[in-house]
């Protein structure tokens, strides 16, 4: 018999330490996934965690899928915090994407150095616009941002399809449904020569200390953990719940939109039908593995890179199907919602002992 | 009248699906459990469903086989929510990011693999007569199917011993839990059923609707059922209206396109999305009527205090 004793205090080491046991515990299901493939679980799980890793390039390439990660993660952690469930970040990264884009395709043989921080700032806005639908459904007619968020996801990904496919076309392009290669003044510069790790780095960290500021120092950030933990208590205390929606989907729309400028203008450098392999749905992983903690979305950004980068690696190495890095993203965030178990209760295992007994 | 048939026709295969998801998440909310993972369950129940087909030749096997791993999936977020307490919106998103990824792995070995589609009844003399023969007697078992388990559920919410238990569940566990009702193993059964239901319906998109199998070909209907059951107010009757309104709204595409209206097709596909997001606004603007009709323990917790 199992069962759950609730810790008086939920457990401080246990909040560090789920992650990584969450971690451990989809190797460990990933090696019998892996046999199940008939692939040799541990050459297998050396080719997806560490061989990415091996090479200069290697980590740059880590580098390039965490910055989308990390910045669309911090902006979902403030939300998640405040129970704001924006899922539809894979829309905003893409209208980001294309309000940025649009303005490098506009400009498109200009020179002028302004060009690349207009086009981050427009991706900021488009972001911001898209997240604005939900915040404003939701504030003023109580819309559920979780669907509404997602369904205006597919709307974004079909108009980015319809985008590529026809206005936005390169004319010498042969009919191919990609737009023109961006100007060099709008395209991200690298930071290491030979990779494709590009300045959205800097601003990923930049957006990693800014969340901290943000929750560590700002009032709205006290507020949001406040609202989060003890809803009622805000409520009581008089903090404005509606304007609380607005500030974390703006925030999160926001990054996610630059997430999207800083990928086609970096790694991509043009608007294609694709711009994306689910980073906003990623993200949301990256959001819990990270504690919600902008320092922790850091890291976990890292770690959900490599299932990426590792998915791509064992493909090519091993022949390991493409999908499997979903499965994988997947599964940690089911091992970390289990483990997270352990924050509150004591896993007690054996019959009740009634209290004042020899618990 | 062959036109007015061929879009009935479309708009009944386009709906079951929808129909199918909705009615167990519907049961599974009824309960108080909110399962976000619909998507990823019809996913994992499309994918099973088309290779069962494919592998044994028999369409009542892919049905049954679709069933029980969506099924199957809803146990796992059972687990981690009622079991373990896990938050019910982060598990549910973790469902159908897995589910994503597992159909999307069994699949690649059925991608451009050709299917039959599910056998329509054909009676002979009766499935011809006009107008009324193809679309009442003609349909496949899953169409009939659908129909008999929204008959069912609204039944058993509304006239069945244990529908009312469901109910007091989903409206407040710890009373139900005083009157000597298993809340936990209720909802075991409502999220678990919940599940089948959601596989039966990606199932009837990789057997009958289109019947093949390409990666992520749920296309947000998952998310499309969770927000019909908003629409339909938690109650069977309007699930089968809004089912049936949002296949329509989905075949409107097709036959725009054949009548010659020249709007880019993405523009025709967004209108499904447009739409759930239009009822949804609608609905929900009525914050006391969400109030009265959402079961009022919905996405808590239980943990029996002793």
């Amino acid at each position: 018999m199992i069962r759950l004793e609730p810790r008086k205090q939920h457990s401080e080491a246990m909040i560090y330490l789920t992650p990584v046991l969450a971690l451990v515990l989809t190797m460990i299901t990933g090696m019998i996934i892996f046999a199940f493939l008939g692939k040799d679980p541990l050459v297998a799980l050396y080719t997806y965690f560490v061989l990415p890793l091996s090479t200069t390039y290697g980590l740059t390439e880590l580098v390039v899928k965490a910055t989308p990660l990390v910045m669309i993660g911090i902006g979902l952690a403030m939300g998640f915090r405040a129970n704001v469930w924006n899922i539809g970040a894979e829309g905003q990264f893409t209208m980001g994407a294309l309000a940025g884009g649009g303005l490098a395709l506009a400009f498109h043989d200009s020179e002028n150095a302004l060009l690349l921080p207009t086009m981050i700032v427009f991706g900021a806005l488009g972001g911001m616009a898209w997240a604005a639908i939900p915040a404003w459904l939701k504030t003023r007619f109580n819309a559920n941002e979780i669907l509404t968020s997602l369904m205006l996801t597919y709307v974004a990904l079909l108009f980015l399809s319809y985008l590529v496919h026809g206005p936005w076309r390169d004319p010498a392009g042969y009919n191919f449904p990609e737009s023109r290669i961006f100007p060099d003044a709008g395209t991200m510069p690298t930071l290491v020569e030979g990779s494709r790790m590009h300045f959205g780095a800097i601003l990923a960290l930049l957006a990693v200390v800014g969340g901290w500021l943000i929750l560590a120092k700002a009032l709205i950030g006290f507020q949001l953990r406040v609202v989060g933990v003890a809803p009622v208590a805000a409520r009581y205390v008089g903090f404005k719940e509606k304007r609380l929606i607005w500030f974390v989907l703006l925030l999160g729309g926001g990054l996610a939109g630059v997430a999207g400028v800083s990928e086609v203008s970096g790694p991509i450098g043009q608007l294609i039908p694709t711009i994306s392999p689910g980073y906003g749905f990623t993200a949301i992983i990256v959001a819990f593995l990270g504690r919600l903690h902008p320092v922790g979305v850091l890291f976990a950004g890292l770690v959900m890179a490599l299932t990426y980068l590792g998915g791509e690696t064992a493909q090519i190495e091993i022949g390991l199907p493409a999908a499997v890095a979903g499965i994988f993203q997947g599964i940690i965030l089911f091992f970390l919602l289990a483990c997270d178990v352990l924050n509150l209760y004591r896993i007690r295992i054996g019959w009740r002992v009634r209290h004042g007994g020899a618990a | 009248m062959d036109i007015f048939v061929q879009i009935v026709l479309t708009v009944i295969t386009a709906s079951t699906p929808l129909l199918f998801a909705a009615s167990g998440e519907l049961i599974t909310e009824k309960s108080g459990v909110l399962n976000l993972g619909v998507e990823g369950m019809m996913l994992i129940g499309a994918i099973t469903g088309f290779a069962v087909a494919i592998s044994t030749g028999s369409a009542t096997l892919a049905i049954f086989a679709a069933a029980i791993a969506g099924a199957a999936a809803a146990f796992i977020f059972g687990f981690l929510t009622l079991s373990l307490l896990a938050n019910q919106v982060a598990t549910g998103l973790a469902l159908t990011i897995f589910g994503v990824g597992i159909s999307a792995l069994v699949g690649a070995a059925f991608v451009g693999v050709a299917l039959e589609p599910l056998p329509k009844l054909a009676i002979p003399g009766i499935s011809t007569l006009p107008v009324i023969g193809p679309i009442v007697f003609g349909q496949d078992i899953m169409v009939y199917g659908s129909f008999v388990l929204i008959a069912a559920i609204y039944w058993f919410l509304k006239h069945s011993h244990w529908g009312l238990v469901v109910r007091a569940v989903g409206e407040s566990h710890d009373s139900a839990h005083a009157l000597g009702y298993p809340v936990i193993a209720i909802r075991y059964m409502a999220t678990i059923f919940g599940g089948a239901m959601c596989g039966l319906g990606g199932a009837y998109l990789s057997l009958a609707y289109t019947p093949m199998w390409a990666e992520n070909m749920t296309a947000g209907r998952g998310w499309i059922a969770l927000a019909l059951v908003v629409f339909a107010t938690w109650r069977p009757g309007r699930l089968l209206l809004g089912a049936y309104m949002f296949g329509g709204i989905t075949i409107l595409q097709l036959h725009a396109q054949g009548a010659g209206i020249n709007v880019p097709s993405q523009f025709m596909s967004m209108l499904p999305y447009l739409a759930t997001i239009l009822v949804l606004v609608l609905i929900s603007r009525d914050k006391v009527r969400i109030r009265l009709n959402a079961p009022n323990c919905i996405g808590q917790a239980f943990r029996p205090a002793h």
